[in-house]
């Protein structure tokens, strides 16, 4: 009777989705006591409140419509992750290292800014543009890669930069004339923000609640398919897990990483679209960091255990402290503690492996153990 | 009497136990001092496990060790070292952008006051390198010298550290015939200076001409140990494979029809050295005959079949598959027009090794309507089905059947899998570029019986091969390769692996009549 226990035990804990879940909940948690470490001693006194807080997020609102609404302010934003670590997610399953999200997402964010606001587009072209623009930055990474061998993190990283300042200059024209912000897109392109369906009733009357957030999750679902179901995803992994072998299959290896790039930039680009034409936010011209979005991505994907799916609950895990983070008490603690918490689990993510590789050992001595009782009777 | 034990390492009645085999079962090896005993199995026969039981990475459920006649305790690998028992693995472990010198002393380096001290360090080594006839530049550094000096440099590594027991894992397999001649003279010189050798092989011929004893496991059990000068090799396959195997493949006389690869003046470019690998190469493969090009590793073979296969593009010259021109067709069309490549390197080329044994048996074919739908959508079930015939159909053997990893299935299984995949294409040009480098007598047997019944079947292959027993015994015409070129032609029935050998060292050349 206690065999048949650990038997099933084992076999559920042996399956790589569950390692894969337990993985990440080991980082989530490590990542969170570290954070609280970290708390304690920059504040010990309120620290036990501020990490509540920081969990808590939109539950520190008393009434059930104020957290309704500011769940909807998470989840806006979580879109625009998902989509970034969707981006990182999937060139990495070509073997590609796609830290050039970050300005794929800039370049989305111009393109679509410059189309609702300067040439007041329908919101439907506006993500069209989004999606080419990112798109075009991940085929100049891809190009590179494939043609002159240049390493897709060298060329990705400077056209973070070029893509920052390109977007600056671009939007220049369509700033506010009192502050560095770009001018709303509700107030002089209505028809670019994107349709809520009715969505923004759900969550309090937040207006910015839009078809961005289901879209992105069935986004996540369809590259699921593609990777696991499809001609092209066998093409895509095998092409990144052997890239030799890929060619000497036939399969245009050089062709399938400037795809993969195109459709990973595009998937970024369409992200900060999936944001700025909410209007929760405006873009700043004067900034002069790339937006953060791209470079959480890659710890949302990682934390997501590399699969579409598992990356869903991983954004909105992060976008979910992060945004706790922003009701700590600023006189004591950094609202950045929730970046800081969320970096911890980034490279605790680089344990997952150790994790898997010991609960497997677990696994193999539980069995033998097992045997070798059995063997006595 | 412990003191005086005529054996340097004893392994008594080892057995070693994972979840679902015993990969050591009651197995015992006995090393007698200055004597070379070779260690014979097939692959998965359990040599490795027992040597990592040796080396103290694994512990062993039952059984002892002894050395000089006292038992020993090894937990890990410094255990071992400290008992003076050293190992050349089958994959170098050298650090590429070091020099000879440097590897050697690696880890055991004399400093004074923070300095290296390599000039003690370089006396030590060229006296062991005088001794024992171990030629190195030891200022060479590894990536640049010879795979034979490489191996030296490993030996020298062994005897710099005072091993007495030295133990060869399958030292041959990456050696041209003449280093595998210097590698046994090599041998034979430290057994006679009274260091013990434990050498691991399957390759028969070796150990007939350099091993004292023989110790066989096959499937983990130990089945005896016998002396070489009381044995021949077909005795020892038996006892390797458990029935008789057929050393020398048997096949029917056939004549050759026509023309079904024909290649034509053809020149290909080498990346690593920027000259031209391939030199104005001319020749034909007919229906119904294996053509074999022979020649030592490096002139070229590679390259000839990269040029075939389309992996590299030829800068001049025209290739016809069938009657028609490939020369600048890609690798997909070039396999989905009748042309099949066993490829050298199975890790890199041959398969994916992170995919399920079932993707890898479609991976020339996945894109045929057979196995995916309008949309893209791969038929899984068609695939999984289709890897269950092939599996059957060739034997091919692996932990879960078609959703095994590839890279957890032993490298004979591998090998078959990519056999099979090629061959089940029909392919009227079979390329295969050393099919049974690194496999087991049993399996290359299978291996040489697959090839000789494309040929029976009337179909055309071109095999690449560096071992003259396989050249010498299954083609129907040899093509001599030196330095890019063909240098000779011949009839397996009418030459001597000797004047093959000539050939083959560049020593003489005669026009090649395609």
């Amino acid at each position: 009777m206690a065999s048949n226990k650990t038997k099933a035990k084992e076999s559920f804990l042996s399956k790589p989705a569950v390692q894969s879940i337990l993985a990440a909940l080991l980082c989530i948690v490590l990542g969170l006591l570290l954070g609280y470490i970290a708390l304690l001693i920059i504040e010990p006194k309120g620290a036990t409140e501020a990490i509540i807080t920081i969990l808590k997020n939109y539950f520190t609102y008393p009434t059930k419509a104020a957290a309704m609404k500011y769940l909807g302010n998470t989840l806006v934003k979580a879109a625009p992750l998902l989509m970034c670590a969707l981006s990182i997610q999937f060139c990495y399953q070509a073997g590609l290292f796609n830290i050039g999200a970050a300005g794929q997402y800039v370049a989305g964010a111009g393109a679509a800014l410059f189309c609702a606001l300067k040439l007041g587009l329908p919101w439907i072209i506006c993500l069209l543009a989004a999606f080419v623009a990112g798109g075009l930055f991940g085929i100049i990474v891809g190009f590179l890669k494939s043609y002159l061998n240049v390493n897709e993190v060298i060329s990705g990283i400077m056209l973070n930069w070029i893509g920052l300042y390109s977007v600056n200059m671009l939007l220049s024209g369509v700033k506010e004339t009192a502050s560095p912000y770009t001018v709303s897109v509700a107030s002089v392109n209505p028809s670019a923000i994107l349709p809520s369906l009715g969505m923004e009733k759900l969550f309090s009357n937040n207006k910015y609640v839009t078809i961005a957030i289901p879209l992105a999750i069935l986004i996540a679902i369809l590259l699921k398919v593609v990777l696991s179901k499809t001609v092209f995803g066998y093409e895509i992994k095998a092409t990144g897990m052997a890239k030799d072998a890929a060619r000497y299959s036939g399969m245009k290896e050089k062709r399938n990483v400037i795809i993969t790039l195109f459709i990973g930039g595009a998937l970024a680009g369409l992200g900060a679209a999936f944001l700025f034409l909410t209007g929760y936010e405006q873009w700043s011209v004067t900034q002069s960091s790339v937006p953060s979005m791209g470079f959480n991505g890659i710890a949302a994907s990682f934390l997501g255990g590399l699969d579409p799916i598992g990356t869903i609950f991983a954004s909105y895990f992060i976008q979910h402290i992060t945004s706790g983070g922003s009701y700590l008490d600023k006189n004591i603690y950094p609202s950045q503690i929730s970046d800081f918490i969320s970096a911890i689990i980034i490279y605790l993510c680089g344990f997952v492996l150790f994790f898997k590789l010991y609960l497997n050992g677990y696994l193999r001595k539980l069995k033998e153990k097992e045997k070798e009782e059995g063997g006595k009777k | 009497m412990a003191e005086n034990s005529q054996y340097a390492i004893e392994m008594l009645n080892i057995t070693k136990r994972f979840p679902g085999i015993i990969a050591n079962d009651n197995v015992t090896v006995q090393l007698k001092k200055g004597e070379i005993h070779a260690l014979l199995g097939e692959n998965g026969a359990g040599k490795s496990t027992l040597m990592s039981v040796l080396f103290g990475l694994y512990q062993a459920e039952e059984g002892v060790i002894k050395k000089d006649g006292k038992v020993v305790t090894i937990n890990n690998p410094n255990d071992a070292n400290d008992l003076g028992i050293g190992m050349v693995h089958q994959h170098f472990k050298l650090v590429q952008c070091f020099t000879v010198l440097d590897n050697i002393i690696l880890g055991v380096e004399t400093v004074k006051n923070g300095f290296l001290q390599k000039d003690e360090a370089r006396k030590k080594v060229m006296a062991l390198s005088d001794k024992y006839g171990l030629k190195v530049d030891p200022d060479a550094k590894i990536e640049d010298i010879t795979v034979g000096m490489q191996q030296r440099t490993e030996i020298l590594k062994m005897l710099y550290r005072d091993n007495e027991i030295l133990i060869f894992d399958e030292p041959t397999a990456v050696l041209t015939p003449a280093e595998i001649d210097e590698l046994m003279e090599i041998m034979k010189n430290l057994a006679k200076e009274g260091k013990s050798i434990l050498f691991i092989s399957h390759k028969l011929a070796e150990i007939m001409a350099v091993a004292d004893r023989c110790t066989v496991l096959r499937r983990g059990k130990y089945i005896g140990t016998v002396d070489i000068k009381d044995t021949n090799q077909d005795e020892l396959s038996r006892m390797m494979v458990g029935r008789d195997v057929q050393l020398v493949a048997t096949k029917e006389d056939k004549t050759p029809g026509d023309v079904i690869l024909h290649v034509e003046n053809m020149t290909v470019p080498s990346k690593l050295h920027h000259n031209n690998a391939v030199k104005n190469v001319s020749f034909d493969v007919r229906e119904g005959e294996i053509v074999c090009i022979a020649g030592i590793d490096g002139n070229g073979q590679t390259e000839l079949v990269y040029g075939l296969s389309g992996l590299e593009s030829c800068t001049s010259g025209k290739i016809t598959l069938c009657g028609k021109d490939i020369t600048h067709a890609s690798i997909r069309e070039r396999n989905t027009s009748g042309l099949s490549h066993i490829p050298e390197d199975r890790h890199k080329h041959g398969l994916v090794m992170d995919y399920s044994l079932a993707y890898n048996l479609v991976l020339q074919r996945y894109f045929e309507p057979e196995f995916s739908g309008k949309l893209g959508f791969l038929k899984k079930k068609e695939i999984f089905d289709y890897a269950d015939k092939l599996i059957e159909q060739y034997d091919i053997r692996s932990g879960q059947g078609a959703p095994t990893i590839a890279r957890s299935m032993s490298g004979g299984n591998q090998q078959k899998a990519i056999i099979a995949r090629e061959i089940d294409k029909n392919p009227d040009l079979l390329i295969a570029v050393q099919p049974t480098r690194g496999l087991d007598v049993g399996a290359i047997e299978y291996i040489h019986k697959q090839l000789i019944a494309r040929r029976d079947e009337g179909h055309a292959v071109l095999l690449v091969s560096l071992e003259l027993e396989e050249v010498m015994s299954i083609s129907d015409r040899i093509l001599v390769m030196y330095e890019g070129e063909i240098v000779g032609e011949f009839d397996p029935g009418k030459t001597t692996p000797e004047e093959l050998g000539l050939y083959m060292a560049g020593a003489k050349r005669k026009e090649a009549s395609a």
